[in-house]
């Protein structure tokens, strides 16, 4: 592995005489996919199960902030912290407690946000990723950049705030008239069903140098995430939301100038990422050489990114420090994490997902086209890795789940996984196929059979007809039938005059005849034999 | 309290007998008191009924009990005398609140206090000022400083406050009756509307020791619902015993000085002398940081006030104004200053200042340092003494209006009690005797502070006290 230092300065593309470097750090915001919220038991609008819930339906008393309420920490969200901790080397904080951090909006109901100030779950930690080569097999030897971790915080998510009524909803809900008239356009409405939605809040260094690595660390980070069952990960969802910190460092004639850093908020698309980094990138260098003006005091700010006119666009100045007035809840006890926690979650962690896409690619000899769709679900890859383990061939496992498997996910709409083979069953498949005992289009058919009956494969092979006849006395009826129909002559004609491809329309008739269970290598020998002696 | 509910226990009086007595004397006298915000006769003698029925049952089946209006409740009000609580009706109960129903209480009504618990003599109430039944023409002190009258004035068997600096202990010595509150973190918290979480606890006023006693160890226990509430198991109190031979009396000289008024003074030497009589040692303590108690409370308190009442905003919770607003902060600001009292909003500002940027370290962190040194006087002390005697308050009850422009010498009313609540230690108050210098005889109240989770100990030396000195009941009230 070779380790590439972000220092470099490249000549910008605009301004010929000016060598830049672009400078990002990270702030990430996951939406763990415990069942129920961060303090209280009510359900998490993260979890899959979740996903439909009708707005305002994921409430209590403690969610909505209730004077008299009080939280009780959700351990299993802890827990997922540490986890994703360990997996980005991080070190784990012993004690950890939570403080208030307090801003008034609509959205946050008890108007303080619980989270965590000066002692975070994770501190220090770092992930190396890819970042010189591109699609297939780019991990086996392409360069790897390491990205460091300042630390991981557990804290609570904010509802979402409407400014008009969704589809065929809550419109009555805004309305202000009064006497219950509908008033549009003049309000807001809140849904809680975020609000208490255990989140965690991951800082990078300003290690990024490009939108590119930018873009294959927060798609690193997702497949761990997805990969350790701590969060769905789906983006249209907000599970993970992008903040980029970004600056630039100008070189010009020797002397080194750096524009303020600008935070973009809310990124909730790979694409939104590439696209706002790329666009501050050159407005920043732009601003520069119109104003001058560098980092300083009272000089930070904070932008959003339009989604359609594809610019980031000034959102507020930010002070120096803002003004959240932190302080340790009193509502809360810290947690103390002992070494033996610690020390068995480490152990239950998983082979991470880039260490599996080198060791499918390498060790296993997959295709990476094949690599990516076993990793794209966690579920499949798991299957997979069963499917395995009963002594099945890489190859051919991946082709039955990502074909036959496939289909059917598609038809039901559930992962691979949940179809309903048994791993044994897709050994066995794989096996009779080996064994020429069932053909493509059978294996096809006996892998539905399979996802519905516990059955042995060869069992429900047998009892469906899927099993080929190979046996020559068997499978003369057929081919004599077949030859002896008046609208095969031509085909038969095209055999003797040496074309071959004609052998597949007679094919067609004796599967047709023999309820697709002939063997066509058989057939197809005998009936060459037969026409042409 | 324990003589009511064994008679009904006995069939001597029904408990629909007992709870309409109440519910007629509050009819009769409350006018003059305002100890109660709301009653619920309804709901009182139905569930009166159900005990005399028999479908209720439990060691306090058919007692009529008081509770402090911050206290949730799923019916009814829950106002905090606050206006921003006018309307706020709980769709849960407070734990402490549900221990007492199921075990048979009757919940007979809310009482008044001052606005979200914050002063020391029910005149920061946004509706009314509780009167001291002993002369009401004086406070009953605060914050329950209706639930302090109610249970003076018999307008209840017993009642429930909340104690943050004092605010039980305080105006159950003003009022004439025992006030209890326990280690922090014994009563679950769950539906106690908060003011500074990390001092709040709840406890009982009753006319004896023995009756405080029995309501802690009902309420008292762990609750997967507050985080804070302590897993120790609740040790029987057993006021009846004598207290471990050879018992320990500490006597701190940072409690005994001239700020004492004379009948205050006579009262701890009454006590002293009763328990030499009875062979306890008197052992000197010292608790260095006493004087600090006051200033370190005022930021603790304020500092978790500002963030526990951010929610009363006008779009959350709370009174909304109907003044035209320019923007979100202008509704939010206006519906604030709109909706709390004068009190209520100089604590959420000093709460506020103390914790920004810049302030945060010269006051709430020193804060806490000063209170971990609080703490360790207490543990020192500990070592010495099985309890430490000391006044509930400098004085007896004042006059309505006396000190309510002056919030200085409003604070320093919990000089004597904020200590306990910083150190998180248990602390009872119990009548020690009447002025005889007042227009009106008024109670003297004398607190005895015992170690965390030492309420048993305490209980018993309290009540060995109490036997002794035998102090005046009010007899009874002139009707309005």
């Amino acid at each position: 592995m070779t380790t590439i230092h972000a220092e470099t300065f490249e000549v910008n593309p605009d301004y010929p005489k000016l060598r830049t470097r672009l400078v990002v750090g990270l702030e990430i915001h996951v939406e763990l996919a415990t069942r129920s919220k961060m303090w209280t038991s009510a359900p998490n609008v993260a979890h899959r199960d979740r996903f439909d819930a009708e707005p305002n339906s994921l409430i209590d008393p403690v969610v909505a902030g209730m004077p008299g309420t009080l939280p009780v920490i959700n351990e299993q969200a802890l827990e997922m912290s540490i986890r994703v901790g360990l997996a980005l080397g991080c070190h784990i904080n012993q004690f950890t407690k939570w403080d208030r951090k307090s801003y008034y909006y609509p959205d946050l109901p008890k108007n303080y946000q619980i989270s965590q100030y000066d002692l975070p779950v994770c501190g220090d930690g770092a992930l190396d990723i890819p970042v010189s080569g591109e699609g297939e097999g780019k991990l086996l030897d392409g360069a790897m950049k390491r990205i460091g971790i300042v630390r991981a915080h557990l804290e609570e998510d904010a509802g979402k705030l409407l400014h008009e009524a969704p589809a065929g909803g809550a419109g009555g809900v805004g309305g202000v008239g009064g006497d219950g008239e509908y008033v549009g356009g003049d309000f807001t409405i809140v849904d809680l069903n975020r609000a208490g939605t255990p989140l965690l809040e991951i800082v990078t260094q300003p290690d990024f140098s490009t939108p590119d690595e930018v873009v294959m660390f927060g798609q690193v980070l997702r497949q761990i995430c997805r990969h350790l069952g701590v969060s769905e990960g789906i983006m249209q969802k907000g599970h993970m939301r992008f903040e980029p910190n970004i600056n630039v460092v100008i070189d010009k004639d020797g002397e080194l100038f750096k524009t303020p850093i600008v935070e973009i908020k809310n990124l909730n698309s790979f694409k939104a990422v590439h696209g706002a980094i790329t666009h501050e990138y050159r407005r920043q260098v732009d601003e520069w050489v119109k104003t001058g003006v560098v980092m300083g005091a009272r000089a930070k700010s904070t932008r959003g990114w339009d989604d359609v006119k594809l610019v980031t666009t000034h959102q507020r100045h930010k002070e120096d420090a803002d003004e959240y007035r932190y302080f340790p809840d009193p509502d809360l006890v810290p947690a103390v994490i002992s070494d033996e926690w610690i020390a068995r979650l480490q152990a239950g962690l998983p082979e991470l997902p880039l260490a599996k896409e080198k060791r499918y690619c390498g060790e296993l000899g997959l295709d990476g086209k094949v690599v990516d769709a076993l990793l794209d679900d966690p579920r499949l890859t798991a299957f997979f890795e069963e499917v395995l383990e009963t002594g099945a061939k890489p190859q051919s496992a991946a082709a039955v789940l990502l074909n036959y498997g496939a289909k059917r996910a598609n038809e039901l709409g559930v992962s691979i996984a949940e179809v309903g083979a048994s791993a044994e069953q897709v050994r066995d498949i794989i096996a009779l196929a080996d064994a020429d005992k069932v053909g493509s289009s059978a294996a096809d058919k006996l892998f539905g059979y399979c996802c519905e009956s516990d059955e042995p494969a060869e069992k429900l092979a047998e009892q469906h007809g899927l099993l080929q006849v190979s046996d020559t006395g068997a499978l003369e009826g057929y081919i004599d039938e077949v030859l002896a129909n008046p609208k095969m002559a031509k085909a038969v004609e095209d055999i003797r005059g040496g074309k071959d491809k004609a052998i597949g329309a007679l094919m067609g008739q004796v599967m047709r005849l023999s309820g697709g269970s002939a063997n066509p290598k058989v057939v197809t020998e005998m009936i060459k034999k037969k026409i042409l002696g | 309290m324990i003589e009511l509910r064994d008679m009904i226990a006995a069939k001597q009086i029904t408990a629909t007998e007992a709870t309409q007595a109440y519910l007629d004397r509050i009819e009769k006298y409350d006018g003059q008191i305002h100890a109660y915000r709301e009653v619920y006769t309804d709901r009182a003698l139905e569930r009166a009924a159900a005990v005399d029925r028999g479908e209720v049952t439990g060691p306090l089946a058919g007692v009529p009990i008081a509770i402090k209006d911050n206290l949730c409740t799923s019916w009814g009000h829950t106002t905090c005398s606050s206006k921003m609580l006018e309307d706020f009706q709980a769709p849960y109960t407070a734990t402490a609140v549900q221990r007492l129903e199921d075990a048979g209480a009757v919940i007979l009504g809310k009482t008044n206090l001052d606005e979200f618990a914050m002063g020391s003599s029910t005149e920061n109430s946004a509706f009314v000022t509780t009167r001291n039944p002993w002369d009401t023409s004086c406070v009953p002190g605060g914050s329950s400083g209706g639930s302090a009258a109610a249970a003076g004035a018999s307008l209840c068997a017993a009642s429930i406050g909340s104690d943050t600096g004092g605010s039980i202990r305080q105006p159950a010595a003003l009022c004439g009756v025992v006030g209890f509150k326990p280690t922090y973190g014994r009563i679950s918290r769950w539906g106690l509307v908060a003011f500074a979480s990390s001092l709040d606890q709840i406890g009982p006023f009753t006319k004896t020791v023995a009756d405080a006693a029995l309501l802690y160890e009902i309420m008292a226990g762990r609750d997967p619902l507050d985080s804070t509430s302590a897993d120790v198991s609740v040790e029987p109190t057993q006021t009846e015993t004598q207290p471990d031979q050879p018992l320990r009396i500490g006597l701190a000289k940072q409690y005994l000085n001239d700020n004492n008024t004379p009948a205050v003074a006579d009262a701890v030497e009454r006590a002293l002398a009763i328990y030499r009589e009875l062979g306890a040692e008197i052992v000197e303590v010292d608790l260095p940081h006493t004087e600090y108690g006051i200033p370190t409370y005022y930021i603790v308190a304020t500092a978790e006030a500002s963030s526990n009442l951010a929610r009363y905003d006008g779009v959350h919770y709370g009174h909304r104004t109907d003044a035209p607003v320019t923007d979100m902060p202008d509704l939010y600001s206006t519906s604030r200053a709109e909706g709390f009292g004068d009190e209520v909003k100089r604590r959420i500002m000093l709460g506020t200042y103390v914790l920004s940027s810049g302030y945060y370290d010269a006051y709430y962190l020193r804060a806490l340092k000063v209170r971990r040194l609080i703490k360790q006087d207490f543990d020192n002390a500990f070592e010495k003494c099985d309890a430490i005697l000391c006044p509930t308050t400098t004085a007896p009850a004042f006059e309505v209006g006396a000190k309510s422009d002056d919030p200085l010498a409003m604070y320093l009313n919990d000089v004597y009690t904020v200590n306990c609540n910083l150190a998180g230690i248990a602390g009872i108050s119990i009548p020690a005797g009447i002025t005889d210098d007042t227009p009106r005889p008024l109670p003297i109240g004398l607190q005895l502070l015992g170690n965390a989770f030492d309420e048993a100990r305490l209980m018993r030396i309290a009540s060995q006290l109490e036997n002794k000195l035998q102090a005046p009941r009010l007899t009874e009230l002139q009707p309005a």
